[in-house]
């Protein structure tokens, strides 16, 4: 058993735990977060994403240790109370999903890069999301509500 | 069901308005053809809607939300029928406590055969509420008007009444009558606009539950030890490692092996720590010899439609073809993996799944567990896709066992290779086509035959004055066909005939030296896939299409039980790797009535995109029972970086019922690219996935095959 202290959606944590232990159990199981999902284990997917220090990473395969002193954002700690982020209006706006499972690995992904770049082409959104899957082909619309968030930020930092 | 079921669920309900009502009478046995699942409840009403006190209308329905969309779009019908907002309406689905029995959610149905009679109890029930508005305003019906859930008199608006006040302190239940008339298109004013979905703000706050976040105090989670291949049988087992760890805790009941623990993780671990030796079977068949192996197996072929004579055709023909086209195992791989939480306490359990089939599970626990169904509730949390996939409950009888066995609840979430080890595919099949043309281009024959991948779609709808379609064969495959199950994937059967009856027609075409869109057109008498057909060639500018080396485009059409679709598409080869990437797709669809337009376009595109995976690399590799593919790594779905511009057109025709939208549009897709790979290339493609080296050989056959 390890301790181990770091932010949680803005919250200090401190946890007893295996340091080796993987991340996304932790949060979905031990903090009881279930908005970030599993769905390959390996990091094929994108399901599991979560904001780490504001990159994007696959929780399936952050070991507890790698996060202490670090600051992890989940889907849960996305919205500031009632305020959706940006990017989830513009996903509930566009309806960039269909079953909803890979929706919040993909908020999270599209979080990280418009970080990076704040004004992607649909060429670089296309490749910056390239690891994150969806099953039900909501494809073009998350392409969409990215692009629209993304000018609306824009348009705020004005 | 009888009137002391209704009571039932009326206990529980509290007061106001019910009408119930009878959706379909097809069950899922039926819909499998399989004897033993024969004995399901029969039900004189499978659904039905509540007026509340407080004056909102709630349906309660097995049918479940997968990502469809149906959770909008029959709520849009309610709130249209009773002139109410969207927000007013609540939809309560796949509770087996709340909702009456209903067969399942697949095969496009539910706004095809649900969608009318939920309109019409909804019309009934917005007849009551008059005749109840008229005598407690005492004004007659006929000056009545309601809007937004209050009735008013129309010459003096003071006088109104809510539907909270007509229904309050009242229990009046009806049985659904034809009687009422519901409302026709041309007055809509919730159905047929779009409305954006009444399940996102849970989805995107990361709110939404699904089988596997359902948490409960004191609950394991499992994980089973699986055999490496199927038909493969435990020799030995030494759990003593495994043993060690704190809290773990080791079931065996029968051929189920599990370990369980409170974090999934150390669950995890225990389960590596399992040493198994398993006895398998010597492998039969692999991908490659899968073919020939099912047309070894296949039994006689029936029938399905004929007219003519095959004979008389081929004898007018002056060219004649005889084609195979291939289709190999398509895994449905939705994201959420198969997942249960089950509790049972004695004689009692309760069952959260993923499933499309909410009453099979309630059905199959209790069989599991020799307790009474009565005992069993099974609840349907959001299902993470299934495709079709999700109409097998394997992982929610494990739990329940489990968790009778551990006096505990537990969850069974399967990893994303037991996903693919369980899955019921899409089938490997093989379509025969001998065809002729005669001297003017036009056809004369077609026997077509098709072996195992189902009679959905077999049938022409060409007009050709001798044919005759036979099916070899069910898609659930049979004794000796598949080393593993086969089952419904998304449009069952007709990805596969699709594929084969339009690759077909196009093989023909380019041998009658006929543009494939006028070829097609010059065989058509039907007037709804001439108007598909037209509208996705002017959408696509077929053509003035601009030729460009290693480009192509290529059109497909189909009637998927009543829903006409035609797909334009438009590729680019890289004529050395013999990589595709598919640049546009346009899709012109006809179905019917349609209730909620952005819903109807989300799914055209989903089908689309969907289907450029099966169309392009998915393909299941296995070794007898032994499945291969075990993650995202080797079986590829499609990607960001694949996605085509798409554009939909959809057809006015609000005159026609809703005809279904959840599939159609991805069967053309095997067909609309091997046609346009085949108009860049020159190489047709008979095999199902077009991979790289399939058209890398295609192509390096193309110069001696003349087309």
């Amino acid at each position: 058993m390890e301790r181990i202290e770091f932010q949680l959606n803005g919250q200090t944590m401190k946890l007893e735990v295996e340091g080796d232990r993987k991340l996304l159990w932790v949060l979905r199981s031990d903090l009881n977060l279930p908005g970030t999902k599993y769905a390959c284990g390996k990091g094929l997917c994108g399901a599991c994403t979560v904001l780490i220090d504001e990159e994007a990473l696959r929780s399936c395969q952050v070991p507890m240790r790698e996060i202490a002193g670090k600051k992890v954002v989940t889907i849960e700690g996305l919205a500031k109370g009632e305020r959706l982020h940006p990017l989830q209006k513009a996903f509930l706006e566009q309806n960039a999903f269909q079953c909803g499972f890979c929706t919040p690995g993909m908020i999270l992904s599209a979080y990280s890069l418009l970080k990076r770049n704040s004004y992607p082409s649909e060429a670089e959104v296309l490749q910056a999301m390239d690891g994150n899957l969806c099953r039900c082909g909501a494809h073009p619309r998350i392409v969409k509500a990215i692009q629209t968030a993304a000018r609306e930020m824009k348009e705020k930092k004005g | 069901m009888s009137s002391l079921d209704r009571r039932q669920f009326l206990k529980a309900m509290g007061g106001g308005l019910f009408v119930f009502f009878s959706a379909e009478t097809l069950t899922e046995a039926q819909y499998r053809q399989s004897p033993s699942r024969a004995s399901l409840p029969s039900s004189d009403f499978n659904a039905y809607l509540q007026v509340k006190e407080d004056g909102r209308v709630a349906c309660f329905t097995g049918k479940v939300e997968l990502g469809q969309g149906i959770i909008t779009s029959l709520a849009q019908m309610l709130a249209e029928e009773l002139d109410l907002p969207l927000d007013s309406v609540d939809m309560v689905m796949g509770d087996t406590d709340l909702c009456p029995y209903d067969a399942g959610t697949f095969g496009s149905r539910t706004t095809k055969y649900f969608g009318p009679q939920l309109r019409e109890a909804a019309a009934q029930a917005r007849a009551i509420l008059l005749e109840l508005a008229a005598t407690r305003l005492n004004v007659p019906q006929a000056f009545l008007t309601i809007s937004h859930g209050i009735i008013h008199d129309s010459r003096n608006p003071e006088k109104r009444v809510a539907y909270a006040d007509l229904v309050k302190g009242t229990r009046i239940e009806r049985k659904a009558e034809v009687k009422a008339e519901p409302k026709p298109p041309s007055s809509f004013k919730v159905s047929g606009r779009p409305a954006g979905r009444t399940d996102g703000l849970p989805k995107v706050t990361g709110q939404a539950r699904f089988a596997g976040d359902i948490r409960l105090p004191d609950m394991l989670y499992a994980r089973i030890l699986r055999p490496p291949a199927h038909g493969a049988t435990l020799k030995k087992v030494d759990t003593s490692a495994a043993e060690k760890i704190q809290g773990l805790k080791i079931i065996r009941n029968g051929n189920l092996l599990a370990v369980l623990h409170p974090l999934p993780d150390q669950a995890e671990m225990g389960l590596a720590l399992i040493k198994a030796q398993f006895a398998t079977l010597s492998p039969a068949v692999n991908e490659n010899s899968i073919f020939s192996h099912l047309l070894k197996v296949a039994p006689e072929g029936s029938v399905i439609s004929q007219e003519g004579s095959l004979e008389k055709g081929e004898k007018s023909s002056s060219r004649k073809f005889d084609e195979s086209y291939f289709q190999h195992y398509v895994a449905h791989a939705p994201m959420e993996t198969h997942t249960a939480m089950a509790h049972v306490e004695g004689k009692k359990a309760t069952v959260w799944a993923s499933t499309q089939t909410p009453f099979g599970v309630k059905e199959a626990v209790a069989q599991a567990l020799s307790i009474p169904s009565e005992g069993v509730r099974v609840i349907t949390p959001f299902v993470g896709g299934g495709f079709g996939g999700k109409t097998w409950n394997q992982q929610a009888v494990e739990a329940a066992l489990l968790s009778h066995r551990a006096g505990k609840p537990v969850q069974v979430s399967w990893t994303r290779e037991e996903e693919f080890f369980y899955d019921a595919f899409m089938p490997a099949a093989v379509v025969k086509i001998r065809s002729g043309l005669d001297s003017q281009g036009r056809i004369t024959f077609w026997d077509y035959r098709v072996y195992f991948a189902g009679e959905r779609g077999a049938a022409t709808f060409y007009d050709i004055p001798s044919h005759r379609a036979a099916v070899h064969g069910s898609l659930w495959g049979g004794a000796g066909a598949h080393p593993f199950n086969t089952g419904a994937w998304r449009a069952p059967g007709t990805n596969t005939n699709t594929f084969a009856r339009e690759s077909h027609m196009d093989l023909m075409a380019s041998a009658a030296k006929a543009d494939p869109l006028a070829f097609r057109l010059a065989h058509l008498k039907n007037s709804r896939m001439r108007r598909v057909l037209e509208e996705v060639a002017r959408s696509f500018g077929w053509r003035d299409f601009p030729r460009k080396p290693g480009r192509g485009k290529g059109i497909a059409c189909v009637d998927y039980l009543g829903t006409y679709v035609a797909v334009a598409a438009e590729v680019e080869v890289d004529p050395q790797k013999g990589d595709v990437q598919v640049r546009r797709l346009v899709c012109a669809q006809d179905m019917g009535q349609v209730i909620n337009p952005e819903g109807a376009r989300m799914q055209i595109e989903g089908c689309l995109m969907m289907g450029l995976g099966y169309a392009l690399s998915e393909e299941v590799h296995f070794r007898g029972g032994e499945i291969q593919d075990k993650n995202f790594d080797t079986y590829r779905i499609p990607r960001f970086s694949w996605m085509p511009k798409i554009e939909t057109v959809l057809i006015e025709n609000q005159d026609l019922p809703p005809q279904g939208g959840g599939e159609p549009a991805i069967t053309s897709m095997g067909a609309v690219l091997a046609n346009a790979v085949y108009d860049a290339t020159r190489a047709r493609l008979f095999e199902l996935p077009m991979t790289p080296e399939r058209i890398q050989k295609a192509m390096a056959r193309a110069p001696h095959k003349k087309a």
